[in-house]
């Protein structure tokens, strides 16, 4: 017996049976919690799970996993530069809302295989059907918002990026950016049979800035005066303290 | 070796951030400017958000613009009395210029009006220079001999009322012309976002005949007042001052601006207003550039507050 399924045979084991018929997701996060430190330069998170049932595994049709990460939503400004008298200038632009900080999609399969679109629209899974609008003048301001935050790596779409052993076992791992936003971040994972979802959960990573990234934080925004004049104050200092120095060494 | 900074949101490298801070110094203790101009897209292109990148940038200013006048103010140079009037006029220049700016940014078209006042007024002053410092170069050359030195020029400046004696500078002339300098400078300022130190600079040495030494320590110590009061309304409005980011470009801003006054003061004042004029023709230029050549991406994305 190969590793993979000895592994899932001794989870499947332990796990005491509740539902009879159907195929849940039982899963973990290498970590629930991402501190942002000063040294802080990007994390991955590992997410692993694997499939609880009490029948046979039904090979056909084959069962697939998507996994989805999402940060927290913020309100954003696309602007267009547009040509008028001879130069490039922004001019028009729009407000969607809050859009997400962040998204990641992993899957098991390619997603056309994994996720039937109705499906996607429904339950909200991959971001392009979101960006969707009824205006079509909006349309090429959203494309561009997917197109440039998916080449800055805060929005991915990873077909095949999860391991799925013997039906059963998975795992994948989420890349979270160096310029990270704090909050929560939506993990929702999905396991799919002929792109119809069968079964949902969901997870929360807490994102928070912690030690002197928190106290500055908190301090410019509670205590945003007295943060101005501290700034003034470095600055001060160091701008004497720089001339006194320099004055001592008589070059 | 890679730093998170709090406010900008961003892990970005330590070491480039002091080297940002030590040429903007640099530039600031040379020739009397803020460095705003530079600061803001060099910031912008190491991945910090425009909005943090220019309060924590005035920040910055404010250090390198006090070590610059500290090492002014040992030979002198620093025109306190000018520096307040020019300041005086900057405060009244600068309310204006934030309800003008308010009212245009609610019209929608702020970024066309900046940027094109931008590339005239940089254009104009830049070529000016150029052409005056050129011009007393090589009438040095000719005569071989440096020209005869007049205790000041006169100007219009000398014919208004309410005269007053601004000793350092070598000036009886009327409180009004360095005022409305003064007013002028700061309604650019608040409109364009930056210091304005590229304007000032030549309006002291053209429009009030201040002599090009003392022009600079001037500048900074205005600059300093400011800038200060443009960092606290920043901390206070949008809350976009990122002290750690703030304290590692002052590391560099410092030790650039006490550099900088010292190639300035070996410096001939021809040479020092040439290169002036070099610089401000180039960011210019290259303000310019972006307006006029086909962008390889026509989309931008900012962070915004809900409509």
């Amino acid at each position: 017996m190969k590793r993979p399924a000895l592994i899932a045979t001794l989870i499947l084991g332990l796990l005491t049976p509740l539902i009879a018929t159907a195929e849940t997701i039982v899963s973990g996060l290498s970590q629930s919690s991402v501190s942002i430190t000063t040294d802080y330069a990007g994390t991955e998170i590992l997410i692993y799970g694997a499939v609880r049932r009490e029948a046979p595994i039904l090979k056909e049709p084959p069962l697939r996993v998507i996994i989805t990460v999402e940060g927290p939503d913020l309100p954003v400004v696309i602007r267009r530069k547009e040509r008028t008298f001879g130069i490039w200038l922004n001019d028009a632009r729009l407000r969607p809302g809050p859009v997400p900080t962040f998204y990641a999609v992993a899957t098991s399969a390619p997603l056309k295989d994994a996720l039937a679109p109705e499906e996607d629209l429904r339950l909200g899974i991959t971001l392009p059907p979101a960006m969707r609008s009824p205006d079509s003048a909006a349309q090429p301001f959203l494309d561009a918002l997917l197109r440039l935050r998916t080449k800055s790596g805060f929005y991915a779409l990873n077909e095949g990026s999860i391991g799925f052993t013997e039906d059963t076992l998975f795992n994948t791992v989420v890349r979270l950016p160096a310029a990270l936003t704090e909050g929560n971040y939506k993990v929702r994972i999905f396991l799919t049979r002929e792109g119809e979802v069968v079964d949902e959960m969901r997870r929360t990573i807490w994102v928070r800035k912690t030690g002197l990234e928190r106290f500055l934080h908190n301090a410019a925004h509670e205590y945003a005066l007295l943060y101005g004049f501290a700034a003034l104050l470095i600055a001060g200092l160091a701008g004497w303290g720089a001339s006194a120095i320099f004055a001592r060494l008589r070059w | 070796m890679q730093i998170y900074l709090p406010i900008a949101e961003v892990s970005v490298n330590a070491y480039a951030l002091v080297g940002i801070g030590g040429i903007v110094g640099f530039l600031s203790g040379l020739f009397g400017v803020g460095g705003g101009f530079l600061i803001t897209p060099l910031l912008f292109f190491i991945g910090v958000p425009p909005t943090v990148a220019v309060a924590t940038g005035s920040n910055q200013v404010v250090a390198s613009s006090i070590s610059g006048v500290l090492a002014q103010l040992k030979r002198k140079a620093v025109d306190f009395r000018m520096g307040f009037v020019l300041l005086a006029g900057g405060l009244i220049g600068s309310s204006i210029g934030i309800w003008i700016f308010a009212r245009l940014n609610a019209l929608g078209k702020i970024d066309a009006f900046v940027q094109l006042s931008y590339v005239l007024f940089l254009g104009t002053v830049g070529l000016i220079m150029l052409q005056e410092s050129l011009r007393a170069i090589l009438r040095a050359r000719r005569t071989g001999a440096t020209p005869v030195r007049r205790a000041h020029v006169h100007t219009w400046a000398h014919g208004m009322p309410l005269k007053m004696k601004f000793r350092t500078s070598g000036l009886y002339i009327s409180v009004i012309p360095p005022m409305a300098i003064g007013a002028f400078v700061g309604f650019l300022s608040a409109i364009m976002g930056v210091g304005g130190g590229f304007i000032m600079v030549p309006a002291m040495i053209y429009l009030l005949g201040m002599p090009t030494k003392v022009v600079i320590g001037t500048s900074l110590f205005q600059i300093i007042f400011t800038t200060a009061f443009t960092t606290v309304m920043h901390a206070v409005t949008s809350q976009s001052v990122d002290i750690l980011l703030a304290l590692l470009l002052i590391l560099g801003g410092v030790i650039g601006a006490q550099f900088g006054a010292k190639v300035g003061v070996r410096m001939r004042a021809e040479y020092l207003r040439i290169s002036l004029a070099i610089l401000v023709l180039l960011v210019c230029g290259r303000v310019a550039l972006d307006l006029v050549l086909t962008p390889e991406e026509f989309y931008s994305i900012t962070p915004g507050r809900l409509p």
